[in-house]
């Protein structure tokens, strides 16, 4: 579980705990991945801190890791930016945390056969970029949807392993993350798009983790190369 | 340190319909016919990128003039 130490990885992390999971949560704050690990219920979790853009880092993680039956990356950082101000450096920056880091991390996985026949992948992706498209999130959008690109990608190449690839595409959840695009607009503005919502709220992180611990679960054995939408109905319109 | 001059002109380039020469240092923007989410958004990105210094949507909606905008730049510089 990448991305555990806030927000949607760290409901993951506890829902799985909750249905009996070891979890190894990765983050790069010591103390706040303890303090997850603390809230767990159950024995035999652990940590890795380390920051996973970094090559070595990732390679020592898939190193240390032992055989897994799911994986869930749900590290990630946002960038509000209008197009004419999205330069490389700024795409670089949230491509290198988004995308190129989960996917290196499940190529050495993989190729170093850390996943069990019959495992189970999930990315945390976004409405924003494939179903929904709000202005001034054209960097984060394009790094999501590269994202369920290459998990679509992945379901395809990885199923004779019988390992499953799913995205799980939240809408707006209040997570520290989210607090970063909501810098840039007015709490009005926040009111406003919330009341856009059919269900009329923001999400929760326990909302995404229900459907990431399906998608890991065998409930969803016949499930793979989906993008599902948990999004309280956004996307409906 | 851009001058307050220079920060109108700055302003006035990310305008698309407003004559920029009508624009200045107490121009009400929020006021102007193309004001929207998206312009606010690029005050904000232009702010960082020229200033170096991060806004707040609530640091815009808060200001009334083109001026008061350059004051809360200055104040976080």
């Amino acid at each position: 579980m990448t991305g555990a130490s806030s927000g949607i990885g760290q409901g993951c992390a506890l829902m799985a705990a909750q249905m009996g999971a070891k979890v190894i949560v990765c983050g790069r704050n010591e103390e706040r991945l303890k303090e997850t690990i603390s809230q767990l219920p159950g024995e035999g979790h652990s940590t890795f801190v380390g920051e996973l853009t970094d090559q070595s880092i990732i390679e020592k993680l898939v190193a240390e890791t032992p055989s897994l039956d799911g994986v869930v990356f749900s590290a990630g950082i946002s960038m509000t930016a209008p197009f004419t101000f999205s330069t490389r450096e700024k795409f670089d920056k949230v491509f290198d945390v988004n995308f190129f880091s989960p996917i290196e991390i499940l190529r050495l996985l993989v190729k170093k056969k850390k996943l069990v026949n019959g495992a189970s992948v999930v990315f945390i992706s976004s409405v924003g970029g494939n179903f929904g498209f709000s202005v001034g999130n054209g960097i984060y959008g394009a790094s999501k949807a590269a994202l369920n690109s290459m998990s679509r990608l992945c379901s395809l190449e990885l199923a004779p392993k019988k390992i499953r690839v799913n995205s799980v595409c939240p809408g707006m959840v209040v997570t520290p993350l989210v607090e970063g695009f909501s810098e840039n607009i007015t709490q009005e503005a926040i009111q406003k798009d919330m009341d856009f919502y059919p269900l009329k709220r923001y999400g929760k992180p326990e909302d995404i983790a229900g459907g990431v611990v399906y998608l890991l679960s065998d409930a969803a054995s016949w499930v793979t190369g989906q993008a599902i939408c948990i999004d309280g109905g956004i996307t409906a319109y | 340190m851009k001058s307050l001059d220079e920060f109108v002109v700055l302003f006035a380039e990310q305008l698309d319909e407003t004559d920029p020469s009508s624009v200045t240092a107490q121009t009400k923007f929020r006021e102007l016919d193309e004001w929207s989410s998206l312009l606010a958004l690029s005050l904000i990105s232009m702010i960082d990128e020229e200033f170096d210094v991060a806004l707040k949507g609530d640091d815009v909606k808060n200001s009334e003039t083109i001026e008061d905008v350059y004051n809360i730049v200055v104040s976080k510089i």
